[in-house]
C-alpha cells in the first residue's frame, strides 16, 4: 500500500502539473480538494483519466469521484479493490 | 476615438521586463522568434496557473501589465484577438486523438477554445462585463480594436481592455512551411530584408492595451480609427479606400508623418507595401517592426505598441527605419498591414 | 434616434432540415434529429447520440451549389449553405451601395478535415490544400467570397455563445453607422476533436438530452449553420425588404467564475438577460418566450433556471430548450436558436422542450413540454452561454409589437 501511495503521489503531481509540490508535501490522508491541495472539478476529470490510463479503471459518473479522490489513500484503496 | 492609456507587451524583445523603449535589441538566428517570458508569479497564482499553457499565462500577464500601466483595476470590457488561439493545446489533442482516442485529458481541450484568454483574464479580475474574442487571421486584433472603439462611442465603457495574442510552435511552423508561409531555414532577424527569399520569419507575441474615454497622465496616444478590408478578387481599391478612411478622420495622406508597414522580409509580399508607400506616401518616413517580433496574425499588436511609444516619447528609434526620411514631426502615424493581399488593415494613431 | 435593427431573412441547416422550410416542418411535427454518428470516425460512434446533418461531404457540395474541390471543410460547406439561403432571402446581391458586412462564428473551424489529415500535414504534402482550411477564418472567407461581401468581414469565437455574439456585433455595427446590413451567424461541424473533448469533460448524455429535467444527464452535440440578415431602417428603405422581426435588445456578460462551469446563481446569465432587457426598454413582463440555452447538463440548467427566476420573479415566461431537436450546435447554436425563437414570433407557436418529465426541484418552473399553437407571441428572448462564462442574450419582437419607441415606418415599405 505504501508503495502504491508513493507512486500515486508522483502520478498526481505529474498529471495535475503541481510543479512546486513534492510527494512529501502531500499527506496521504488529507483532502485533495478544497482545503488540502486546492484542486477543482477539472482536476477531478484529470484524475479520472489517470485511473483509466494507468490502472485500467473506468469511472463513468464523475460524481463518484468525490469519494474516490477524497485523499491519496482513498484513491489507493479504490485502486486495490478494483484493479483486475 | 479612444485614448491608449496602458500597454503591456510580451514579445521576442525585452518589452515585458523594462519600461524603456527598444533600448536593447535582441538579435536571433532562428526558425521563429520566441517570446521572452516574464516570471509569472507576480501575475498568476501558481495553483491557478498549474493547468495554464504558455499562451494563457502570457495573455494574463500582458493584460495585467497594461491595466497596471493605466492604473485601471476593472475594465468595462475585455476583448481579445487571436488568429490561432492555443496552438500548443490544440496540438496536444490532435496528437492524442490521431493515435489513441482513449485517454484524452480535459485540460488541453478546455484551453484550446479561443476565448480562454479573455475568459481567464475575466476570472482573474472577477470582471462580469462585456467579453469577446475575435479569431479572423490578421483581422483578429483589428476587429477587437473596432469593438473597443464602439464600446467607448456607445458610452457603455470608460475603459476597454483589448489584446493581440498568438503563439508559434515548431510543429505548426513545419506544417505551415509546407504552404510557403515561412522561410525554410533559420535566419538572422536583423538582416531579414537581405535574405531575398520568399516566406516570412515567424514570431509571436502577447500585447494588451487599455483604451479609455479620457486622457490621463499615462496616456500614450489617441487611437483615432481602425479599418479592415478584405480583398476578394481585386475588390480592394486602396486608391478609394485609403483617402476615404483618412478623410472620415479629418485627415489626408499629407497629415501622416510616419507610416508603419508590415514588411516582413518575404519577397513575394514586401513589394505590396513598398508600392503602397510609393503611391500614397512618397517622401514620407517609413518604419517596419516585424524583424523584432516576427510575423504572426496579431503582429499589429506589436505595431501599435511601437506607434504608441513613438508618439508618447517623441523618439523614433533607428532600428525601425525603413527609409532615410526623417519625419518633420511625430503627430500622426498610420499602421498598414496586409496578409497575402487578402486581409488589409489600417490603424491611425495620433499624438496627444 | 438610433437605427433600428430589422431581421429580413435567414437560412439554416441542422440535423432537422437542410433549409428553413424543412426545419420548420420538423419542429411542427415535434420530430427531433438525433441519431448515431455517420460522418465522423471515432471509437465513441456507437455510444453517442448526436445531431448530425445526414449528408456526406459530396452531398454538402451539391447543397452549397459549388463544384467539389480540395480545401473545403464540412464546416465551411455547412456555413455556405445556410449563408446563401439567408442572402437569397434578403437579396443581398442587390444594392451594392449599401455597406454590407459578414460576421461569422465558429470555434471548431476546419478541424473536421484537419483531424483527418493531421498526420499528412506533419509528414507529406498530399493534403496541403487543407492546411489553411483549419483556422476559424477559413469558413468566413469562403462565405464572403461566395457572396461577394467585402465591406467588413470578421469571425468571432466565444465557444457556445459565438453566433449570438456575431448577431450582437452586427447590430452594434449597424447602430454605430459603420454598416447598413449584416449577414451574421455561425457554423460548426461535428468533429472527433470536440466530441472527445466534451466526452473528457463527462458532460455528454448517451440518451436523448433532457434539458430542465430532474434526471438530465448532459448534452447531445449537434452540427449545423444558421445566418440572419440584419438591416437598418435606412437599408430597408432602399431594399424594400419586409422585416420579419426587430432585434431590440442584446446583452453580453461574463460569469468570471470558472473555465467550464456556470456559477451556481447564474450571475453571467442574469446580467446578459438584464442588459438585453434594459437596452430594449421592455419590462420582464413583455417577454413571452425564452428560448433557453438549456444544454441538459446538471450545471447549466440549474444555473440558467435560477437566473431566469431572478430576472422574471413571479411571472416566468414560457421557457423551452430546443436542443433536444437539433443537438447542441455549439458555435452555431446562437444563430440557430435565434431563428427558432423568431419562428415562434412568425407562427405564434412555442416549441416544446422534448424529453421533459420532472421539474428540477430547486426551480419553481417547468419548461413548456408540448407544442403550443395559436399562442400570442410578441417578444422572444434567446439565450446562448459558453465555456469561459461568455453569456449572451438577444431579444426579438414582432414588428409593431410594443413599439412605443417606434422611429421608422418599416411596415410601410
Amino acid at each position: 500500500m505504501d508503495e502504491l501511495i508513493l507512486k500515486l503521489k508522483k502520478e498526481v503531481i505529474e498529471q495535475l502539473n503541481l510543479e512546486e509540490t513534492t510527494p512529501d508535501d502531500i499527506d496521504p490522508d488529507s483532502p485533495l480538494f478544497g482545503e488540502g491541495l486546492g484542486l477543482d472539478s477539472i482536476d477531478a476529470l484529470e484524475l479520472i483519466v489517470l485511473l483509466e490510463k494507468n490502472y485500467g479503471i473506468k469511472i463513468e459518473d464523475p460524481k463518484d469521484g468525490k469519494k474516490i479522490f477524497f485523499s491519496i489513500r482513498s484513491m489507493a484503496e479504490y485502486i486495490t479493490e478494483h484493479q483486475k | 476615438m479612444a485614448y491608449i492609456n496602458g500597454v503591456g507587451l510580451i514579445s521576442p524583445q525585452k518589452t515585458a521586463e523594462t519600461k524603456e523603449f527598444l533600448s536593447e535589441i535582441m538579435e536571433y538566428k532562428a526558425d521563429y522568434l520566441k517570446c521572452i517570458e516574464p516570471l509569472y508569479r507576480p501575475y498568476v497564482d501558481p495553483i491557478q496557473s498549474r493547468r495554464m499553457s504558455r499562451l494563457i499565462k502570457m495573455g494574463i500577464a500582458s493584460a495585467k501589465m497594461s491595466l497596471a500601466d493605466a492604473a485601471c483595476t476593472m475594465p468595462d470590457a475585455i476583448i481579445t484577438g487571436t488568429g490561432l488561439g492555443s496552438v500548443e493545446d490544440t496540438e496536444k489533442i490532435l496528437g492524442e486523438i490521431t493515435k489513441d482516442e482513449m485517454f484524452l485529458n480535459p485540460t488541453p481541450f478546455i484551453q484550446s477554445t479561443y476565448n480562454t484568454i479573455s475568459s481567464q483574464v475575466a476570472i482573474q479580475l472577477k470582471c462580469h462585463n462585456y467579453n469577446s474574442t475575435y479569431v479572423h487571421r490578421t483581422f483578429s486584433f483589428e476587429s477587437g480594436l473596432i469593438d473597443g472603439l464602439m464600446q467607448i462611442e456607445e458610452q457603455t465603457a470608460a475603459n476597454v481592455l483589448v489584446g493581440a495574442i498568438d503563439e508559434m510552435t515548431m510543429n505548426h511552423l513545419q506544417i505551415t512551411r509546407r504552404i510557403g508561409h515561412w522561410k525554410m531555414e533559420p535566419v538572422n532577424n536583423l538582416t531579414l530584408r537581405e535574405t531575398g527569399t520568399p516566406g516570412a520569419l515567424a514570431g509571436e507575441g502577447a500585447a494588451f492595451f487599455v483604451l479609455g474615454n479620457e486622457q490621463h497622465e499615462s496616456t500614450y496616444a489617441e487611437l483615432k480609427d481602425v479599418a479592415t478590408c478584405i480583398n476578394l478578387g481585386g475588390s480592394f481599391k486602396p486608391e478609394i479606400f485609403l483617402p476615404d478612411f483618412l478623410e472620415k478622420n479629418g485627415l489626408s495622406a499629407y497629415d501622416i508623418d510616419l507610416v508603419i508597414l508590415g514588411v516582413n522580409g518575404d519577397v513575394t509580399c514586401d513589394p505590396i507595401y513598398i508600392q503602397f508607400a510609393d503611391q500614397f506616401f512618397p517622401g514620407k518616413a517609413l518604419a517596419w517592426y516585424k524583424h523584432l517580433c516576427g510575423e504572426y496574425h496579431t503582429a499589429t499588436g506589436f505595431g501599435l505598441y511601437i506607434a504608441a511609444n513613438i508618439l508618447k516619447r517623441q523618439i523614433y528609434p533607428g532600428i525601425l527605419h525603413l527609409n532615410n526620411i526623417k519625419p518633420g514631426k511625430l503627430k500622426h502615424i498610420l499602421i498598414y498591414n496586409q496578409f497575402r493581399n487578402v486581409n488589409h488593415s489600417f490603424i491611425v494613431v495620433r499624438g496627444c | 434616434m438610433p437605427q433600428r435593427i430589422f431581421i429580413t431573412g435567414y437560412g439554416i441547416i441542422s440535423c432537422i432540415g437542410n433549409n428553413l422550410e424543412e426545419n420548420l416542418t420538423s419542429l411542427l411535427q415535434s420530430a427531433p434529429g438525433l441519431g448515431r454518428l455517420n460522418h465522423v470516425e471515432t471509437i465513441l460512434r456507437d455510444e453517442l447520440l448526436v445531431g448530425e446533418v445526414p449528408k456526406t461531404l459530396d452531398e454538402l457540395f451539391i447543397l452549397a451549389g459549388i463544384t467539389p474541390a480540395e480545401g473545403y471543410s464540412r464546416n465551411a460547406l455547412l456555413g455556405m449553405i445556410a449563408a446563401r439561403e439567408a442572402a437569397v432571402n434578403s437579396r443581398l446581391e442587390l444594392y451594392p451601395e449599401l455597406k454590407t458586412g459578414l460576421i461569422s462564428a465558429t470555434t471548431v473551424g476546419g478541424m473536421d478535415r484537419c483531424e483527418l489529415y493531421y498526420n499528412d500535414f506533419l509528414t507529406n504534402d498530399s493534403r496541403n490544400a487543407y492546411i489553411d482550411a483549419y483556422d476559424c477564418a477559413d469558413s468566413t472567407e469562403k462565405i464572403a467570397q461566395m457572396l461577394g461581401i467585402s465591406d467588413f468581414v470578421t469571425t468571432i469565437s466565444t465557444a457556445c455563445s459565438s453566433a449570438a455574439n456575431a448577431i450582437l456585433l452586427g447590430a452594434r455595427m449597424i447602430r454605430s453607422g459603420r454598416l447598413d446590413r449584416v449577414l451574421a451567424g455561425g457554423c460548426e461541424a461535428l468533429t472527433k476533436f470536440h466530441l472527445l473533448g466534451f466526452n473528457a469533460l463527462k458532460i455528454l448524455d448517451k440518451e436523448p438530452c433532457k434539458p430542465f429535467d430532474q434526471q438530465r444527464a448532459g448534452i447531445n452535440l449537434g452540427e449545423g449553420a444558421a445566418y440572419l440578415v440584419l438591416e437598418s431602417d435606412e437599408s430597408l428603405k432602399k431594399t424594400g425588404n419586409l422585416p420579419i422581426c426587430e432585434l431590440v435588445g442584446w446583452g453580453n456578460s461574463c460569469e468570471a467564475f470558472h473555465q467550464t462551469a456556470s456559477s451556481p446563481d447564474g450571475i453571467g446569465a442574469y446580467l446578459a438577460m438584464k442588459k438585453a432587457l434594459d437596452l430594449s426598454g421592455l419590462s420582464p413582463d413583455d417577454i413571452d418566450y425564452v428560448n433557453a440555452h438549456g444544454t441538459g447538463t446538471d450545471n447549466n440548467d440549474l444555473s440558467e433556471g435560477r437566473a431566469i427566476e431572478k430576472l422574471f420573479g413571479a411571472r416566468i415566461p414560457m421557457v423551452s430548450s430546443t436542443k433536444p431537436f437539433t443537438g447542441h450546435t455549439t458555435s452555431a447554436a446562437g444563430s440557430t436558436e435565434a431563428i427558432l425563437a423568431i419562428l415562434c414570433l412568425q407562427h405564434q407557436v412555442i416549441w416544446p422542450n422534448l424529453n421533459f418529465k420532472d421539474r428540477i426541484p430547486e426551480l419553481c418552473f417547468p419548461p413548456v413540454d408540448k407544442l403550443l399553437t395559436d399562442v400570442p407571441v410578441n417578444t422572444v428572448m434567446s439565450n446562448s452561454f459558453g465555456f469561459g462564462g461568455n453569456d449572451t442574450s438577444l431579444i426579438f419582437t414582432k414588428v409593431n409589437a410594443n413599439n412605443e419607441n417606434s422611429a421608422g415606418n418599416a411596415d410601410n415599405v
